[in-house]
């Protein structure tokens, strides 16, 4: 490629400015991510409320989706800001469409009986708790907050769902049976969180994620220790579910869209 | 324990002895507490009014909680997810409250899902819009606050302490639905629509419902309810269950609401609403019980959707209270189990030799 003036390279100080906008793009979209992941088990959780099997499941599953709708604000805020647009939660939260949600598939997972719903917890906060914790030690100052926060509050959602999956597992006859028909309807869609892509192999590359294979095989011990406990075994599914991460949802994610967003979609302009 | 009842000695005290030192209790201002005598109707009229609160708790967090998938914003999201984890909080306080008279919270859930206790009619009515859930927070739930406050009071030290926590909680929902309700009101057009329209649905509940039937003055066709209601209150104020006849509560409210509607920019239905300086309160109109009928008694579309809301959510759940109980049961016998090693190995904590 012949030199001119518009292809010499940039002077050092604009290389580095680059440099920022290419890593605050990169985390902008993780905290997309995570910020979806968080909003959506979140919305998914609030369709328990006053169908729970106890009052104590009512509240315990109330005050589980608050703490993941509290991580959804913080991180979507943040996305918002690293992506150059200023979008607020809110825009973020009630202005996308379905294609641009980056949800892992695990989240929008209709909540079947109360054991498809603890299997999907399970899963999700064995994963989240040591991502958090990972993140805390991360070198992106904000995530790292985050993380250190979060994970606090994720390892009392943790042993809600290691209890659970004790009780049911260990309980009668037919919780045993619902609990293993759970395990095998969730587990295809627990490989797509810790699915690697361009993305976070340059967000391992700066340290702000762990590997993301380590982080499997931590999750992996993690959850077989609590199904042992249970009289459980880890299922091993014989095919993946994928895509969320892409855009690409479950049919039942439209209509959860739908109604998150209806509201406010019937008032433009509105002011809440 | 209060110390006009403490080392009653069974044997020696007649029932009317027992019945003159309850009533100087009361008299005192004391608080009754679990192990005290206590008449038996006392015992049934809280048992009533308590298990009622309770159930309308529950069966309260159906209206707002259908809303929280559609909360149209996520701050707005948090608020009404903590407000209706509140309500199952405050549901819990009052069964357990409910059991130290002697029954047990599943007898009480049988007993609202069997229709034969009561929770507050108010909830019958069904919340169409989001502004619903302003409206049930603002004018609801400080209708409840209204109601509640002086039960912090209420001669059954367990009810008494249950209020107190359940009080500073129903406070702050109302300070949380005034400022959802402000919030519409300085929105769009259409927003402030949806607020009037939910001010216009939910005033006459809040005004007739949360307060119960008439209990000082009527009329005409509500006589009887005022005559009877009368009664009922007179002997829950004698036994220092309530300090407020119901009519004068509701007058409260209205006094309250007023100015906080005009605030707003909102118009509350009832034409009849005006200051009265001799009395030194808001003048409103009559409710017509009439048109109340058929949310007490149970029948409208509503009611039955919330009691079957209520019982699928029960019966669904039957399997997994079964397997917490199995669980639990064989946790206990284990943990028992345990327990008992010592005995069975009694030189076992004998065998190390001491560290130093």
């Amino acid at each position: 490629m012949p030199e001119t003036g518009r292809t010499l390279a940039p002077p050092p100080a604009d290389r580095a400015a680059d440099t920022d906008r290419a890593a605050d793009a990169d985390l902008a979209l993780l905290t997309l991510r995570l910020g979806d992941d968080a909003l959506i088990l979140g919305q998914r959780l609030c369709q328990w409320i006053t169908r729970a099997p106890t009052i104590e499941e009512d509240l315990a599953l109330s005050n589980i989706a608050l703490d993941l709708v509290g991580h959804a604000r913080a991180l979507l805020a943040r996305s918002g800001q690293l992506d150059g647009t200023g979008r607020s939660e809110d825009d973020l939260a009630f202005g996308r469409t379905d294609r641009a949600f980056r949800n892992a598939l695990l989240t929008e997972l209709p909540n079947g009986d109360f054991a498809v719903t603890v299997a999907r917890q399970l899963a999700f906060t064995h994963y989240a708790v040591l991502l958090q914790q990972a993140l805390a030690d991360g070198t992106d100052r904000e995530l790292a907050a985050f993380g250190a926060r979060a994970a606090k509050e994720t390892a009392f959602h943790r042993r809600h769902a290691d209890l659970w999956t004790e009780r049911l597992g260990l309980g009668t006859e037919e919780s045993t049976r619902r609990m293993r028909a759970a395990l095998e309807q969730v587990w295809p869609y627990t490989a797509e969180l810790f699915d690697e892509d361009d993305l976070t192999d340059r967000l391992v590359a700066a340290g702000v994620l762990p590997p993301l294979a380590a982080l499997r095989t931590a999750w992996q011990a993690s959850v077989a220790a609590v199904l042992d406990r249970a009289g459980l075994t880890v299922p091993t599914p014989t095919w993946q579910g994928r895509g969320g991460r892409q855009g690409l949802h479950t049919e039942a994610f439209g209509p959860l869209i739908a109604e998150m967003q209806s509201v406010r979609r019937q008032f433009p302009g509105g002011t809440w | 324990m209060s110390a006009a009842l403490a080392g009653a000695a069974p044997a020696a005290v007649t029932e009317e002895e027992r019945a003159a030192r309850f009533e100087e209790l009361l008299g005192e201002g004391g608080t009754v507490e679990p192990r005290d005598w206590m008449p038996d109707g006392y015992r049934r009229m809280l048992l009533r009014q308590i298990a009622q609160h309770a159930h309308s708790e529950i069966i309260g967090m159906q209206p707002e909680g259908a809303w929280l998938t559609r909360a149209p914003s996520l701050h707005r999201k948090s608020v009404l997810i903590a407000k209706v984890q509140d309500e199952a909080g405050h549901g819990l306080y009052l069964y357990s409250a409910a059991e130290t008279l002697g029954v047990d919270r599943a007898e009480l859930l049988d007993a609202l899902h069997q229709g034969k206790q009561r929770y507050a009619a108010t909830f019958n009515h069904p919340a169409l819009t989001w502004a619903d859930t302003g409206a049930i927070a603002w004018l609801t739930d400080g209708a409840a606050v209204i109601n509640q406050a002086p039960l912090c009071r209420t001669s059954y030290g367990p009810y008494a302490r249950a209020m107190l926590r359940v009080c500073q909680e129903e406070a702050f929902h109302v300070r949380q639905g005034y400022d959802m309700m402000r919030a519409l009101c300085e929105g769009t057009p259409e927003q402030r629509q949806m607020a009037q329209d939910a001010v216009d649905r939910w005033w006459l509940p809040a005004v007739a419902l949360m307060f119960g039937p008439p209990d000082t003055v009527a009329g005409g066709a509500d006589e009887r309810t005022a005559a009877l209601g009368a009664a009922v209150s007179r002997r829950a104020m004698a036994w220092g269950i309530k300090h407020h006849t119901n009519d004068e509560l509701r007058q409260r409210f209205v006094d309250q609401c007023v100015p906080q509607a005009e605030r707003l920019g909102l118009t509350l239905p009832d034409p009849n609403i005006r200051w009265n300086e001799e009395r030194g309160h808001y003048d409103f109109g009559p409710i017509d019980w009439e048109v109340y009928r058929g949310a007490l008694g149970d029948d409208s579309a509503c009611a039955r959707q919330r009691l079957a809301h209520r019982t699928a959510a029960h019966e669904d759940g039957a399997w997994v209270r079964e397997a917490a109980a199995a669980h639990a049961a064989r946790e206990h016998a284990r943990t028992a189990g345990d327990a008992r090693t010592p005995e069975t190995a009694p030189d076992a904590a004998h065998t190390t030799e001491p560290a130093t």
